[in-house]
């Protein structure tokens, strides 16, 4: 026999139960703990310069000029309330025609030579279109662009790359990368001071 | 990429580690049989049965059972629909976000309640961090512990002698997530926000960026939801991005823990029901069948994306490293190893996007899905499956011997061979049928967003998706119409119960049955033998149905590549 009916009682007071425990309880405990013991952390660890929040460490964001080193290409433009990506596939035309483009742009903004293969991360676009990383080659691809533009020399730009990337951690986790907020923010720094 | 191999097998290795002993714990949970931690959560596991007038010590049917867990269904898809057209009106709503479109909500309420957790919504556009939490988040936990709830009663069914009951449904699921899945979360939860997944009630932030423009961050309680999305094999992001997104993903450790995360349980209960049926050794012959599988999966998508593209390596993109829809903090290895974790359990959560992945990793991905998701599989779905097949495994082998078949001491008859072949074949033919009207309809056209045969595969993935309660998706496929928003709710519906009904059906008419004691004529289940014949018959069946469609898709797909074609 099915009997529904006799269930209806728990059914509706166990779900009510389960709400406000998992719900309710649950997620402002984890808040209350996370925002008391790392605030910083909780609130999307914001990078504070001068009063003013510049932007998250963990958040990509828009560089096109010749003076900071440039981010992933970006399908939703780096907007932070709207994440995503092209979702292109494999053999899409239109993926090959962005990517063709972008490595032309990348090629002439750098002075490269148009036979050199670029890495992957610099003109592919990210999953999350947030990206704040790019690979340690992806950035001294750029140092010459960057060091011209801020008449910075090429060493110091390119020490100043090499102070930026977080290794794989314990050797194992991760890929070798560069955040490129950090790095245009050092490189902001590095120029006031010279 | 010796390193990676390492991190590969320091994975693995943590898998199992901590399976045994969780495995061993479930095991005694719904036993009712005391651990070190019962003293801490007995007290709140009395208070909830006294609250709903329980009797812990009822006995259910079968019958029963089902009705018990269709009802705490229907309620659980009742109240995530409503939050969602009322949260205009209710509190934790920041950014002012208005009810959501019928279709887009009902289709929403049957993912969560169904644990498939497919998204046709953008997560920070559409849900108030009310719904997020008393909607998404309870179903995260809720239809993870009926899934386990279900398995335990089907486990049953194999323990039990002579019996008309397999348990109490409250009770199992009270344990589920008092025992289990809400001690893990707190604890995942934690090691996220330690490692920088927000955790927040307030509204948007504004930055403003070094170039100097404007950047609006959407932010939210983002921690607890994320550790339970994944221990529960749920999969539904906070983010549209889901785990691409840096606050929901940001480090190399948090993605190693989220891929953890979401195969412990599901790998745990093979453990479980060694211990229950007091013989380990058929617990290990079905891990051992998953694991095969899965390392063969994950080898061969490994090497497909890691082939990298022809067309990019020939447009200058250094060896054709195919790094669209990946982050860098990730790279290829671990992208893959998320892919593969994700689509062998029934998690759906992404950490880079499907669609953009090579055409044959892309097939591994979809095979996993389409063969019911018995690799691991969801929590506690995944080994009803996987029983499924050990049926169908067993009856062939009967077959071929001429005998009765037996499973785990008990006479396999037409009855649970009826039942099993419902259970493996209903999603299969809905979602062929499903994908083949999508395909034939200007209504399941109009959403593509790429050409050539990789537009078949984003349909057929959206629909292997809904029925193996997955929740991944390519996500080009626009499937925020009324068209894939109903038809997809449709394929959940009976990815979800065309599996869970019927077992409880098997298990319920198996505990009525006597054990047959073991004599020299009966197949040792926990051998290597009956591995093999396991993973064969789950291959055998999964190319059947589906590789005809396969080559239409992605095995095109690649030949095409190969030779330059574009669309």
């Amino acid at each position: 026999m099915f009997e529904f009916a006799k269930e209806i009682r728990p059914a509706v007071i166990l779900f009510m139960a389960f709400t406000l425990l998992t719900g309710i309880a649950y997620p402002l405990f984890i808040t209350g703990i996370v925002q008391t013991t790392m605030p910083a952390k909780a609130e999307g660890s914001l990078i504070v310069v001068d009063g003013k929040i510049v932007g998250s460490e963990l958040i990509g964001q828009t560089f096109q000029s010749p003076g900071y080193f440039h981010g992933r290409p970006s399908y939703v433009n780096y907007s932070a309330n709207g994440s995503g990506a092209s979702n292109l596939g494999p053999t899409s035309a239109r993926l090959m025609e962005e990517v063709s483009r972008r490595i032309d742009q990348v090629r002439h903004e750098n002075r490269l030579s148009t036979d050199q293969s670029l890495p992957a991360d610099l003109v592919l676009a990210s999953g999350s279109g947030l990206d704040p990383h790019i690979s340690r080659q992806g950035a001294i691809e750029q140092v010459a662009r960057v060091a011209g533009a801020r008449g910075l020399t090429h060493s110091a730009v390119l020490a100043l790359v090499d102070q930026n990337v977080e290794p794989a951690m314990l050797g194992i986790l991760g890929q070798e990368r560069v955040n490129v907020l950090r790095l245009n923010l050092a490189l902001d720094e590095a120029t006031r001071e010279s | 990429m010796s390193m990676e191999f390492v991190y590969i097998a320091l994975l693995l290795g943590t898998l199992i580690v901590l399976a045994l002993p969780t495995g061993r714990y479930i095991a005694k949970v719904f036993n009712g049989e005391p651990t070190r931690v019962t003293p801490l959560f007995r007290p709140f596991e009395r208070a909830f049965y006294r609250m709903a007038g329980v009797d812990e010590t009822r006995e259910m049917s079968w019958k029963s059972y089902v009705s018990a867990l269709l009802i705490f269904n229907a309620l659980g898809l009742a109240a995530v629909f409503l939050l969602q057209e009322l949260q205009g009106f209710l509190p934790l709503n920041p950014q002012s976000l208005g009810a959501v479109r019928w279709d887009t909500a009902l289709n929403t309420a049957v993912s969560f309640t169904t644990n498939t957790n497919w998204q046709s919504y953008s997560g920070e556009q559409t849900m108030s961090h009310l719904t997020q939490m008393l909607g998404l988040t309870v179903q995260n936990f809720l239809s993870a512990a009926v899934g386990l709830s279900a398995a335990m009663a089907v486990i049953r069914g194999f323990t039990r002698k002579n019996a008309a009951t397999l348990g109490n449904f409250w009770v199992d699921l009270t344990r589920s997530v008092l025992y289990l899945l809400l001690p893990l979360a707190l604890i995942w939860a934690l090691l996220f926000a330690s490692q920088g997944v927000i955790q927040t009630l307030g509204p948007n932030v504004m930055a403003h960026t070094l170039e100097g423009g404007e950047q609006v961050i959407s932010i939210g309680p983002v921690a607890s939801q994320e550790a339970i999305k994944l221990l529960g094999t749920n999969g539904g992001g906070f983010f549209n991005a889901n785990s691409a997104h840096p606050f929901e993903n940001p480090t190399p450790l948090t993605d190693f823990l989220q891929v953890l995360a979401m195969l412990l349980i599901a790998a745990s209960l093979p453990f479980a029901f060694g211990a229950l049926v007091n013989n380990p050794r058929q617990g290990f012959a079905i891990f051992a069948a998953m694991f095969i599988l899965y390392l063969m999966g994950l080898g061969f998508a490994l090497w497909a994306e890691g082939q990298g593209s022809p067309l990019l390596e020939k447009l200058g993109v250094a060896d054709g490293v195919n790094m669209e829809g990946k982050e860098v903090r990730f790279g290829i290895v671990p992208s893959v190893l998320f892919a593969q974790s994700t689509t062998v359990t029934s998690d759906g959560a992404v950490n880079s996007m499907h669609d953009s992945m090579m055409p044959l990793a892309g097939l591994v991905l979809l095979f996993n899905m389409v063969i019911g998701e018995v690799i691991f599989g969801g929590v506690g779905v995944g080994l009803i499956g996987i029983f499924f097949y050990a049926i169908m495994t067993m009856f062939l082998a009967g077959l071929m011997i001429g005998r009765t078949p037996e499973l785990f001491g008990k006479k396999l008859e037409p009855f649970e061979m009826r039942m099993a072949v419902i259970g493996l074949l209903a999603p299969s033919i809905v979602l062929l049928m499903l994908a083949g009207l999508a395909i034939v309809l200007p209504q399941g056209l109009f959403s593509l967003n790429n050409g050539g045969p990789h537009a078949l595969t984003e349909i057929l993935y959206a629909f292997a998706s809904a029925c193996g309660n997955n929740g991944s998706a390519f996500a080009g496929l626009n499937a925020n119409t009324a068209f894939y928003n109903l038809t997809l709710a449709l394929a959940m519906l009976v990815g979800r119960f065309a599996t869970i009904l019927p077992a409880l059906a098997i298990a319920g008419s198996l505990a009525a049955k006597r054990i047959v004691p073991a004599n020299t004529a009966t197949f040792p289940v926990a051998s290597p033998l009956f591995v093999i014949m396991l993973v064969g018959t789950i291959i055998i069946v999964g190319a059947l149905t589906f590789f005809p469609v396969f080559v239409l898709g992605p095995i095109l797909e690649h030949l095409m590549m190969q030779t330059g074609r574009t669309f």
